[in-house]
């Protein structure tokens, strides 16, 4: 039924911003960008640190307004819409992991998960209760559902908050460096998950990452944003960009060189 | 999902034996949100002695989503105990796959402490907690007395920036909060005496009892209260949620002590401004009480001046700044300390900044207490 072959061809992409400016009151971090997320894609926001990629994913989530452009879902205009709109778009496709996972940490772990599905939806709490536990164990936190964030680990913080962020399954997930604070094994245990969520939930993920093994695993279209420049230099998957791509700056990123050494090598 | 048929079927599942294996039946639709997903029993593969693996027949099976995935780990849990390997083969491919990420056990759920209500722990802690707090304070003040006489000699690493921010936030913007209370405190203290004086035509000695009541206790204490909820929670908030943030942490691994980088720059800006504006808060209750004197009273205005100057000596003044001094000390201490043993969540700052201000506030009155008494010893 998750078969990508049977689901119906659609042209229009999943996300989309159209010449979207941002910024932070007079300090511009990003301008002119344009990108188009397909349907069913995992697509990976790459640049250096600072160049604006969470700023990025904070437009894409409802909490910053681009200063211009638009940023459309299946052709909707996300902020042209109203607040409620953008809040019921928000509850019911979106899942949000933050950079620094943001559990709310006056609760346990479970209850973190619990929250959203008490809040919006009828279940009783037998069935919520089996629904944590699933998400947990999804991560491998099955066994932390009743810790309190401040006696986790970073790595389990980050475990706990995509658990969270699963809670309502659903379809378009928003991931801020999920597999940073990871040991290796649980990173590429994090990239099958992924790759499976997309594929049993119909998802379609957006990821920031630095992480280029798990980039190259996963990720099958992106975009490459410069801080220099403020705006994407290269569009297109991790693979591609580092096979293909002319730009000295992403290759460098893509092959993990410093920029001083392959422009001497070009040189 | 991408089922054309809108409405659901309710899920189902039948253990069979087909060819002397077994086989689970699974049918209908395995929506989450349906809140109907069954449970497979723990023990339900425990009597199903049969050779070979259990595998699915999927054949009815509908849409579905983490629903029929919480159930196939019940399966998966169940099958564990019974020992019977599972063949998933039949499964769609995403779900068996997502299934292989979950745990055959769920392992012992490790508990958070400080849990339940245990009476007696609860006062044993209480009580030995509250001698250890006496011990930590005070060395926190000796801590705080050193730092200040290094600062005086050069060598604290106090930074002029912070205790200069510190200062600006406890003292010029209270003024106008302490200018309010002030006020009324004094306009108070003359309705109350004007009533009474009027009554034996002493009326020009409102002047004296606004004056000493305001110079002596009233000012002193009124200025405390006031900064204990303003400064003394601010101080404690701001203190638990660096290290919340670890950010205290990361002071202490760069080697700058609390004391001098956070706390003394808190106490002492306390500790200059508190005392100026008790003198300031003086003058504006006198203020209030010379305007309800008028108002009220048959007392010319210069009467009025003449009268609190002679009814005031100085060593009034010399006390309630004392006072004031010490209050200072206890406020900033308690609440850094108060903030620095905070825990780390969010709603451990907002208790913390509770904590600060009530224990600020009580201080301040236990304290003015202690104070009358010594007076009346010393004869002030
Ligand atoms: N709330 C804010 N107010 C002002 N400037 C901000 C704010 N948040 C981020 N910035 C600035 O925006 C720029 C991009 O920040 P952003 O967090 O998007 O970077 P990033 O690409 O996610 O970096 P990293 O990989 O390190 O997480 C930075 O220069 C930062 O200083
Ligand atoms: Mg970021």
């Amino acid at each position: 039924m998750a078969d990508p072959l049977l689901a119906p061809a659609n042209k229009t992409p999943l996300l989309a911003l159209r010449d979207v400016t941002l910024a932070f009151g007079p300090k511009i971090i990003q301008r002119d960008l344009s990108l188009d997320v397909r349907r069913g894609s995992i697509f990976a926001v790459m640049g250096g640190s600072g160049c604006g990629k969470s700023t990025v994913l904070k437009s894409m989530i409802g909490l910053l307004r681009p200063r211009e452009g638009q940023f459309l879902i299946e052709g909707e205009d996300y902020w042209g819409g109203s607040e409620q709109r953008r809040t019921e778009i928000g509850r019911s496709r979106f899942g949000v992991l933050f950079q620094n996972a943001a559990l709310w940490s006056a609760m346990t772990v479970g209850m973190n998960v619990a929250l959203p599905m008490q809040m919006f939806t009828k279940l009783d709490d037998t069935t919520i209760r089996r629904l944590v536990m699933l998400k947990l164990g999804l991560v491998g936190m099955e066994h932390a559902v009743d810790l309190l964030p401040s006696e986790l680990s970073g790595g389990m913080r980050k475990r706990a908050g995509l658990a969270r962020a699963l809670s309502l399954d659903p379809d378009i997930l928003f991931f801020d460096e999920p597999s940073a604070g990871l040991d290796p094994i649980t990173s590429s245990r994090l990239d099958d998950l992924i790759l499976n969520l997309r594929d049993s939930l119909d998802a379609t993920v957006v990821i920031v990452s630095h992480e280029l093994p798990s980039l190259f695993a996963i990720a099958d279209d992106g975009v490459f944003l410069d801080a220099q420049t403020k705006t994407a230099i290269a569009h297109g998957s991790p693979s591609a960009l580092r096979d293909n791509c002319t730009d000295p700056q992403v290759r460098a990123f893509m092959q993990r060189e410093h920029t001083s050494d392959s422009a001497a090598g070009k040189g | 999902m991408t089922s054309t048929v809108p409405d659901t079927t309710s899920p189902a599942w039948r253990l069979r034996l087909t060819n002397g294996r077994n086989v689970l039946a699974l049918g209908g639709d395995w929506i989450a949100q349906s809140g109907h997903i069954p449970e497979f029993p723990d023990k339900g593969l425990l009597d199903n002695k049969q050779e070979g693996a259990l595998a699915f027949d999927t054949g009815d099976l509908g849409r579905w989503d983490s629903g029929l995935i919480a159930f196939l780990w019940d399966v998966k849990r169940a099958a564990a105990v019974a020992g019977l390997p599972l063949d998933g083969s039949t499964l769609p491919e995403s779900a068996r796959k997502l299934l292989g990420l979950l745990p055959a056990e769920i392992g012992e759920p490790g508990l958070s402490r400080s849990r339940g209500f245990r009476p007696f722990n609860w006062l044993g802690g209480k009580t030995l907690g509250m001698f250890a707090e006496i011990g930590v304070v005070s060395e926190l003040l000796a801590t705080t007395v050193n730092g200040g006489l290094r600062a005086v000699v050069a060598k604290a690493m106090i930074r002029g920036v912070d205790l200069f921010d510190n200062v600006r936030a406890a003292g010029p913007s209270a003024l106008i909060i302490v200018s309010v209370v002030n006020f009324l405190i004094g306009a108070i203290l003359a309705f109350v005496g004007a009533v009474q004086l009027r009554r034996f035509a002493a009326d020009i000695f409102v002047a004296n009892l606004v004056g000493l009541a305001l110079v002596r206790e009233m000012a002193a204490v009124m200025t405390a209260i006031v900064m204990a909820g303003r400064t003394g929670g601010a101080y404690a908030a701001r203190i638990a949620t660096m290290r919340g943030n670890e950010e205290i942490d990361a002071l202490e691994v760069v080697g700058i002590p609390i004391s001098d980088y956070l706390i003394l720059p808190s106490v002492l800006a306390l500790v200059f401004t508190m005392p100026l504006l008790y003198l300031y808060g003086c003058l504006v209750g006198m203020l209030g009480g010379f305007v309800v004197s008028i108002s009220m009273l048959n007392i010319t205005s210069l009467g009025f001046l003449h009268q609190t100057l002679d009814a005031i000596p100085f060593d009034q003044f010399v006390f309630g700044f004392t006072k004031t001094i010490a209050f200072a000390i206890m406020i900033g201490l308690t609440s850094c300390r108060i903030g620095l043993q905070a825990g780390r969540s969010a709603a451990d700052v907002g208790t913390a900044a509770t904590r600060a201000v009530v224990i600020g506030i009580v201080g301040v009155i236990a304290m003015d207490a202690v104070f009358a008494v010594l007076a009346d010893v010393v004869g002030i």
